[in-house]
């Protein structure tokens, strides 16, 4: 039997260095709502658990000078939602983040943890990805910055190097007439891991899209920044044919599995309808009369 | 195994217990501190039926280490009542009926506490949302959310 | 004799056991703790069919902190070639449900068990026990059981005179079916499959065991049943049942599925063992993958009428998933799919089909939803053709007082047609549906109908005056719904005093005669008979005691509003006598007053439900959600209605789930995927509306207050009610459960090219 230990960290630095210095037998505790899953399955057992919410810059959320928003990467749904500021801009990413599990559940579970999990169907990472969030990196070699979309490596597995741990996001300003949404397809009303998960993040002048960016979930290893969605949707009035095209694009992007929750075709089939639901709700955040 | 020795604050009285680095909170009610009005329904959140208020905050207890409890503010099911004195949403699943095998009502009733601390006037469409998170296999949550509808009328006439 | 005051009979009164349950305070069975106690774990097969070549359990009762092991050698074995019945179980089944021996028969089928210092240690030594196993080829599901060259559960398993995986049939017949059909002016004739459902109860199976030096062995659990426990356990420990006390905890949900055991009898002999009170208490993945769900099914159903509606032949063809060992509920869809109905030919078979799957337990009706999901479904699609109303059509068939009954009844006063009756002035079914609210989304409504046997059978009751003048009754089954409150109130209304001074306890196997099961709807039934029955005794003792305090004859007494008072100016005229006076004297009177009965009950008249439904579909993300719902029963005489409509609510929403959602679903290797409530989806709060129940009370002539089971005929027709209301939505017709997303969307799609 192993023997685990807890280290509260009260600093980044201390957390990084018993992180470190545990070389893979650490596993980093914030919301705990899938590691004590994990090691209550048996499938992991740590020797350390290190608990990140001692440390300020991990459970901080701060307004930026420019418009956009630090948010530490253990802060929790439930935290999230109560930051009025946050929430006005960012419905998108709120409503994904607050999808995850039950209100038990959000009252732990982290925007971080949700990404560094891995998993392909997490909830707010679309809406993360959508959003253009950047994640901040930390490891014994310093700090870096990375696109959300390129965090995950595959179900399980990320792209942080030994001895890394996620910070927190930093969100780019919103310009005026933007709009973000998010919504996934479950077969029960809540408590279910989405069957097809997708963001979207619009900015409009003019009546017509100028920018754009799609996020969508559960339907590939990773969760995919869908460029081609995009593409389909800047310029355009989101008329008929473009929010067609779009659809076709995330359609295409798919290469799902067939598993307990969902089998290819339909999961195929939902990336489209899902796209352009979100992308309307994302339009009329923006001012889409 | 080197147990760690736990300060906090359980219904409001201080408690200092001993627990595994890796043991739950819930084990940690159950267990040393003798508190089973919490329960085990699945150990991995989905159930609700261990839900206790970490600090104010719903969570479910199995999905918490207890040595995460230092210094903390817990409260279980076993703190609802004041003494001999129902809390009205208790003295209302009582009048309606809303329990029937009684397993998952500690968890719902600390779930509809922590909803009418934070709404006192929600809608049916809210409080079912809230409670998605505790399974109630006998009643189909028809006088479980009727009875906290009740309770929030109840309590908003009184305040 | 019916009741006709009610002071407290049909009031909702605070259920005894009330504020114990609010408060986190109710014992129930994994809050039990003893000085000195270890803790069992069970390891399981990693196999879905494997023989068992040999285990070694030497490494594991070296580890320190082990104190004890058992394997299926520690169990009584029976051969299988003799039954061994006890109920409806046979022990030679549950003796190798709980312990598999030559061979393993599902994944997660016990190999062996380890009694260990904490739950850490008995999980560790359960690594250490070395299994050697010869993996077998295994089937799931029914069709794969079945076909040629299936894999073999159990070679004395036969079937006309061939190793097979039928373990069992069972025929119902009346009349001629094939004559029945000749005169029919329109067949329809369609196969179903449902999916086995988990009872989900929330409280996984908990036991903790004491066995002492004079060989004396108490248990505390929970259950449907303590004698069950009681006799189960000596069943297969080889104890004798009268050095066993069963101890029922609280029970946490057991919608039939805890009417059989699994841990008991290995905590038993871990106990023995080791000589500490051993606790086991299984995790929600275990209670999953090992405990029984309900069967699967494959019907066939062929349904015969005339032009005007009239039915005239129905066949009904019923293969059902046992799991791995016999015993699947055939009786079920064999005896109630068509029941409802008057069809003078009748052909209803039933086949028992052993796959590697855990071995199925009860659930709520065990087997008639299944059946009538295809019996309801087909009756639909025939209203549909002929162009009838549907419930019109259900009045014109229904069965009544006098008829045979498929499975051999004579009906008696049987309420049916009051059922449909009340449909269809229902509001709901009036209300108009807009089935195109918005784009994208279609309404459509359904209805159904059901029936169950429903049961009296064996129940003891015991009450007993206090010395201060109070009640305590005593019954023998446990309450896993409310049935303490029904008790509370009969005793209260017929002794006339307060509710609030019965109390009402559920006795252990020591201290209260022999009880059947608490399941088939039969406890308010039987129980409220002999708490009657004690009751009157007791009252008839009260007399007699005022008389005796009068010097007048006791039949010159009577018993009202709690008093004994002269029966009339003849008698005398005296101050009446309370039940506290009357408490204060009994020891000079003769002794303390108190009485019991026990009986097999009988009268337990069939119970009819009827359900209107409206759903709202998704169609381009194939989602059906249920929008209102109507419940007709007849529940006889509702004792504590809050707790009737709850059965009502309860039974309605598992249908929902069974309908839409839930299901098992297996990997290659015969591995059970979603052993969770977060993959098995059972609804949550946000998936249901409210359930309105409607209850007709017209009274069971049969019984004292006039019961009439309630439990389990809620869940019959929802299967069939919310697959009728989607075909009403989208024109299609769904035959295979549950509607899940994907497949109906492929079947929208299917329909689309």
């Amino acid at each position: 039997m192993t023997e685990t230990r807890y280290l509260a960290a009260q600093t980044l630095d201390e957390a990084i260095g018993a992180y470190a210095a545990a070389a893979g037998a650490a596993r980093i505790l914030a919301g705990g709502t899938d590691l004590l899953v994990q090691m209550r399955s048996g499938v992991l057992r740590p020797g350390l658990i290190i608990d990140v919410k001692k440390i300020e810059e991990m459970t901080a959320i701060v307004p930026k000078a420019d418009g956009g928003y630090w948010v530490g990467a253990a802060v929790s749904g439930a935290v999230l939602a109560e930051h009025k500021g946050f929430a006005a801009t960012w419905p998108g990413v709120l409503e994904a983040t607050n999808l995850i599990g039950s209100k038990q559940v959000q009252g732990r579970a982290s925007i971080g943890g949700n990404l560094c999990n891995a998993s392909p169907a997490a909830d707010s990472v679309p809406a993360l990805v959508a959003a253009g969030a950047v994640a901040s990196i930390q490891g014994p070699h310093g700090r870096r910055e990375l696109a959300v979309e390129h965090l995950p490596a595959g179900p399980g597995r990320t792209h942080l190097k030994p001895g890394e741990v996620l910070v927190g996001f930093t969100f780019p300003a919103h310009p005026k007439g933007s709009g973000d949404a998010y919504l996934r397809m479950i077969p029960r009303t809540e408590m279910d891991i989405a069957v097809v998960g997708l963001g979207v993040n619009l900015t409009l002048a003019g009546g017509k899209v100028t920018a754009a960016r799609v996020g969508l979930g559960a339907v590939a290893p990773t969760v995919l920044l869908v460029e081609d969605a995009a593409k389909a949707l800047i310029g355009s009035s989101l008329d008929e044919r473009a929010l067609d095209a779009a659809a076709a694009a995330c359609r295409a992007a798919c290469k799902p599995i067939n598993d307990k929750r969902g089998t290819i075709e339909y999961r195929t089939k939902v990336a489209g309808v899902l796209l352009k639901r979100t992308a309307l709700i994302a339009a009329e955040r923006a001012g889409r009369k | 195994m080197a147990k760690v020795h736990v300060t906090t604050t359980i219904n409001g009285e201080p408690e200092e217990f001993l627990c595994e680095p890796h043991q739950s909170m819930l084990d940690a009610l159950r267990g040393p501190l003798g508190l089973t009005g919490s329960k085990e329904g699945c150990g991995t959140g989905d159930c609700g039926a261990c839900s206790i208020t970490l600090d104010g905050r719903l969570v479910c207890s199995c999905l918490m280490l207890a040595v995460e409890a230092e210094g903390k503010k817990i409260g279980t099911i076993e703190g609802l009542a004041q003494g001999d004195h129902l809390h009205p949403l208790q003295q209302k699943f009582l009048e309606w009926g809303a329990l029937q095998c009684g397993i998952c009502t500690p968890g719902v009733l600390v779930a509809a506490k922590a909803l009418l601390e934070k709404n006192p006037d929600p809608t049916e469409t809210e409080v079912r949302f809230w409670l998605a998170g505790n399974l109630c296999r006998c009643t189909g949550y028809d006088k479980i959310v009727r009875a906290v509808l009740e309770t929030a009328a109840d309590m908003r006439r009184a305040a | 004799m019916n009741v006709i005051a009610n002071k407290w009979i049909g009031q909702r009164t605070i259920r005894p056991d009330g504020a114990d349950k609010v408060t986190g305070r109710a014992c129930y069975a994994a809050d039990n703790t003893m000085p000195g106690m270890i803790w069992g774990k069970v390891l399981r097969s990693p196999h879905a069919h494997a023989l068992i070549r040999s285990i070694d359990t030497s490494k594991a009762e070296k580890l320190p902190g082990v104190k004890a092991v058992v394997t299926a050698k520690d169990l009584v074995e029976f051969p299988v070639d003799k039954p061994v019945p006890l109920g409806i179980q046979d022990m030679r089944w549950m003796s190798r449900n709980i312990m598999a021996r030559e061979k393993a028969l599902f994944h997660g089928h016990p190999i062996a068990a380890v009694a260990a210092i904490n739950e850490e240690v008995a999980a560790e030594a359960c690594k250490l026990i070395e299994v050697d196993y010869e993996v077998l080829p295994h089937a799931i599901e029914i069709e794969d059981a079945i076909k040629p060259h299936a894999p073999i559960l159990h070679d004395f398993v036969r079937f006309e005179g061939k190793p097979s995986n039928i373990a069992g049939t069972m025929v119902n017949k009346v009349g001629d079916v094939e004559a029945g059909f000749a005169e029919a002016d329109i067949v329809i004739e369609r196969t179903f499959t449902t999916r086995p459902v988990h009872q989900g109860y929330i409280e996984p199976q908990a036991c903790t065991v004491s066995c002492t030096a004079d060989g004396k062995v108490t248990i505390w659990s929970s259950s449907q049943g303590q004698f069950m426990v009681r006799a189960m356990t000596s069943f297969l420990t080889g104890i004798t049942q009268s050095n066993i006390r069963a101890i029922p905890a609280e029970i946490g949900g057991g919608f039939g599925a805890k009417t059989i055991i699994y841990l008991e009898p290995l905590a038993t002999v871990l106990a023995k063992k080791s000589g500490r009170p051993v606790k086991m208490v299984m995790t929600r993945e275990e209670v999953m993958r090992a405990t029984g769900p309900t069967s699967g099914s494959r019907s066939t159903v062929k349904i015969g009428a005339k032009k005007d509606g009239t039915l005239v032949a129905a066949q009904g063809t019923f293969y059902l998933q046992a799991g791995a060992l016999p015993g699947s509920p055939l009786r079920g869809p064999v005896g109630c799919s068509f029941s409802p109905y008057y069809i003078p030919n009748i052909l209803s078979t039933g086949y028992d089909v052993v796959s590697n799957r855990s071995k199925v337990a009860a659930y709520r009706a065990p087997g008639a939803p299944l059946g009538a999901f295809a019996a309801e479904c087909v009756i639909d699609e025939i209203c549909e053709k002929l162009g009838l109303d549907p419930l019109e059509f259900r009045l014109k068939n229904s069965s009544k007082e006098g008829q045979k009954a498929v499975y051999g009844a004579t009906f008696g006063k049987i309420t049916f047609e009051e059922t449909v009756e009340a449909a269809l002035k229902h509001p709901h079914y009036k209300a108009p549906l807009d089935k195109n609210p918005r784009p994208g989304v279609k309404r459509g409504r359904g209805v159904a109908s059901g029936f169950w046997f429903n049961a009296g059978g064996e129940s003891s009751a015991q009450v007993n005056i206090t010395e201060d003048g109070n009640v305590a009754v005593t019954t023998g089954h446990p309450d896993v719904g409310g049935s303490r409150a029904s008790i509370a109130n009969v005793t209260a209304e017929l002794l006339g005093i307060d509710h609030s001074r019965i109390s009402v306890l559920i006795g252990d196997t020591a201290s209260i005669g022999f009880s059947n099961l608490t399941g088939g709807s039969r406890v308010t039934f039987a129980s409220a008979i002999v708490v009657t029955q004690s009751t009157e005794k007791v009252i008839g003792q009260l007399k007699e005691r005022a008389a005796r305090i009068w010097k007048i004859d006791p039949d010159a007494v009577t018993w009202e509003n709690g008093e004994a008072r002269p029966a009339g100016p003849n008698a005398g005229k005296f101050p009446p006598l309370s039940l506290e006076d009357l408490a204060a004297k009994a020891n000079e009177m003769g002794g303390p007053i108190g009485a019991g009965t026990q009986l097999n009950t009988t009268g337990a008249d069939p119970g009819f439900a009827t359900h209107i439904v409206d759903v709202e579909v998704d169609v381009d993300l194939a989602i059906v959600r249920v929008l209102r719902y109507s419940a007709v029963q007849d529940v006889g005489r509702a004792l504590h209605p809050s707790y009737v409509e709850g059965q009502i609510q309860g039974g309605v929403v598992q249908g929902i789930g069974w309908a839409l959602s839930e299901e098992y679903l297996f990997d290659k290797q015969g591995k059970l995927e979603n052993a969770g409530f977060l993959d098995y989806r059972m609804p949550v709060c946000s998936d249901v509306p409210m359930i309105e129940p409607v209850m007709l009370e017209i009274p069971n002539p049969k019984h004292p207050q006039g019961v009439r089971g309630v439990g389990e005929a809620p869940i019959v027709p929802v299967l069939a009610a919310i697959t009728n209301a989607v075909h009403d939505a989208l024109g299609k017709r769904f035959c295979d459960l549950p509607l899940s997303p994907p497949r109906v969307s492929a079947a929208l799609d299917a329909a689309a090219e």
